[in-house]
């Protein structure tokens, strides 16, 4: 199969990248999970990431803030570049990498403290701020996740007392609080119901002026909701990327069509 | 359903009623002998139990008096061991189980610490006499409290990273997807998330080290006089119920299982408390 990156269906090469991954290669171990990948996110656009379990979509999200590093035997190769550099450089400072490029997990993780503290928390790691400040950072953040209102009378109340949906919330808010410029989000929506699952995708739909997205979904719906551009992956390789719009309507692969028209997977 | 399957069905559930029986017995059988131990203890030692116990010194043979300078000793030598021996295992446990969690210094500490766990006590008694004990010349109640850190240290250690290991490990990325260090993650987050488990562990081992008797014998050996000198012997209740059991006195004997009793009753309020603490997390 070839790695086909459709550069002719309306994906505009003037367009500002983001980040492009160039020839990107993953390992766990021996074994190839990532087979060359290349392809562009544009600023301030969503791209889904979509494709069967185990193609490599959620390890192309981990590569991109490097939360593989955190493993051993996981290695990349290739080149990712963020703004121009390449982040799988070996003397990438890989806190300030995650400043930058913040995440939002399958699960909602909220940390064992308080709503506050729980973004305040962030905010402190980067920011000096007086309290005052900081009280407005955090409403912020949790007006920004679409949360302030549900909790702004018990903003000392756990973090893990809040629902399922307003846990990921939560933690949306406190990706958002310490203003990174990618947010990656990793099947934000799977442990969610249709109603908080409704929100997220608003809120996605919100974030994308602000910051570049990326979001690996297993729902294809949601990635023709939320996306303007999308990937489809097959066994760890890209099979097409272009316009959602194009990818959904009138893709240029057969595997494309087969999955989409849900034939497999 | 037909017969065949029937007599199948009937012979796997006499043989599931057999299995249930035999761990009903056996939890049975372990359990009576609890009971029984734990009945003598409060049937000797609570007839001995009185205020003297508390607020006299070990009498010699013949004469009245309590315990007190043998709880003191325990306690003071309990506290100083786990107080030296908390912090060193504490922070071999979050090495192994947070930064150095996939190298081979952990699995070389991981199977060396758990022969300490097993190791007898009187071993590191002898161990610690030899070095301290015999070096200086005297025996001393800081050679005791360091014969019980190093009972500490391994329990310690152990319980520290299992309850970081159960951590989930999405909690510690999120952290690391914000850009926090690991020592702050550690410490925010991981101790946070573990800190009934981290309790319990220490509490255990206070329980395990406040019913050790040899290591004692070969470093604080005893004292019969209220001593707060960390450079002379020192008395613990172990070794006076040591000392006066084997006695042919009928006094030393009372005293001996009114000791007993104390240290059983002080170790089982120790366990209840670490259960207690790490309930929430065993009901997940």
């Amino acid at each position: 199969m070839n790695v086909q990156v459709n550069m002719t269906s309306g994906v505009d090469a003037q367009m500002a990248q983001k980040i492009s991954i160039k020839d990107l290669k993953f390992f766990y171990g021996d074994s190839l999970a990532l087979k060359s990948i290349s392809l562009p996110l544009y600023d301030k656009k969503v791209t889904a990431f979509i494709g069967p379990s185990g193609c490599g979509k959620s390890t192309l999200l981990r590569v991109l803030n490097r939360m593989y590093d955190l493993y051993p035997r996981q290695h990349a190769e290739g080149e990712v570049l963020l703004d121009g550099e390449n982040i799988l450089a070996a003397d990438q400072d890989l806190n300030l990498l995650r400043a930058r490029v913040g995440m939002v997990f399958q699960k909602p993780t909220p940390f064992p403290m308080s709503i506050y503290d729980n973004i305040a928390f962030g905010i402190g790691l980067y920011e000096k701020l007086a309290k005052s400040e900081l009280d407005g950072r955090v409403e912020q953040a949790l007006r920004g996740a679409a949360l302030w209102n549900e909790v702004k009378d018990k903003l000392d109340a756990s973090g893990l007392s809040l629902s399922g949906g307003q846990q990921q919330r939560l933690c949306i808010a406190r990706t958002v609080a310490i203003q990174p410029e990618v947010i990656l989000f990793d099947e934000p929506c799977s442990a969610l119901d249709p109603i908080s699952t409704a929100k997220i995708e608003e809120l996605i739909d919100e974030l994308k002026s602000n910051y570049t997205i990326a979001i690996v979904t297993h729902n294809m719906q949601q990635a023709a909701r939320v996306s303007e551009y999308t990937a489809f992956m097959y066994l760890g390789e890209l099979v097409e990327f272009a316009e959602t719009s194009h990818i959904f309507t009138s893709p240029s692969q057969q595997k494309t069509q087969d999955y989409i028209t849900g034939r497999f997977g | 359903m037909s017969e065949f399957s029937m007599s199948l069905y009937n012979a796997r559930r006499r043989k599931n009623l057999f299995a249930k029986a035999a761990c009903v017995a056996a939890t049975g059988i372990g359990l009576a002998f609890l009971a029984l131990i734990l009945g003598v203890l409060l049937w000797k030692g609570l007839s001995g139990l009185n205020l003297a116990v508390f607020t006299e010194m070990t009498p010699p043979p013949g004469a009245k008096g309590g315990l007190l300078n043998a709880i003191m000793g325990s306690v003071i030598m309990t506290v100083l061991g786990v107080i030296v021996g908390t912090p060193l295992g504490l922070m071999a446990g979050t090495y192994m189980a947070e930064y150095g969690r996939y190298t081979k210094l952990t699995l070389v500490v991981r199977f060396i610490n758990d022969i300490l766990l097993s190791a007898p006590s009187i071993v590191i008694g002898l161990f610690v006499y030899e070095v301290l004990v015999s070096t200086v010349g005297h025996f001393s109640a800081w050679a005791g409290a360091v014969s019980l850190a190093v009972l500490v240290v391994p329990v310690v250690v152990r319980t520290t990273e299992d309850m970081l290991l159960l951590v989930p490990g999405g909690l510690r990325e999120a952290a690391v997807a914000l850009g926090m260090p690991r020592s702050l993650i550690i410490r925010k987050i991981s101790y946070r998330a573990a800190k009934a488990g981290l309790i319990t562990g220490v509490l255990l081992a206070v329980a395990r080290v406040s019913g050790e008797t040899a290591p004692l014998l070969f470093t604080a050996l005893n004292n019969q006089f209220w001593s707060t000198n960390l450079n002379a012997p020192m008395s613990s209740l172990p070794a006076v119920i040591f000392q006066f059991a084997l006695s042919p006195y009928k006094d030393w004997q009372q005293l001996a299982w009114t000791g007993a009793l104390i240290i059983t009753v002080t170790v089982l309020m120790l366990s209840i408390i670490a259960r207690v603490l790490s309930a929430p997390r065993a009901q997940k």
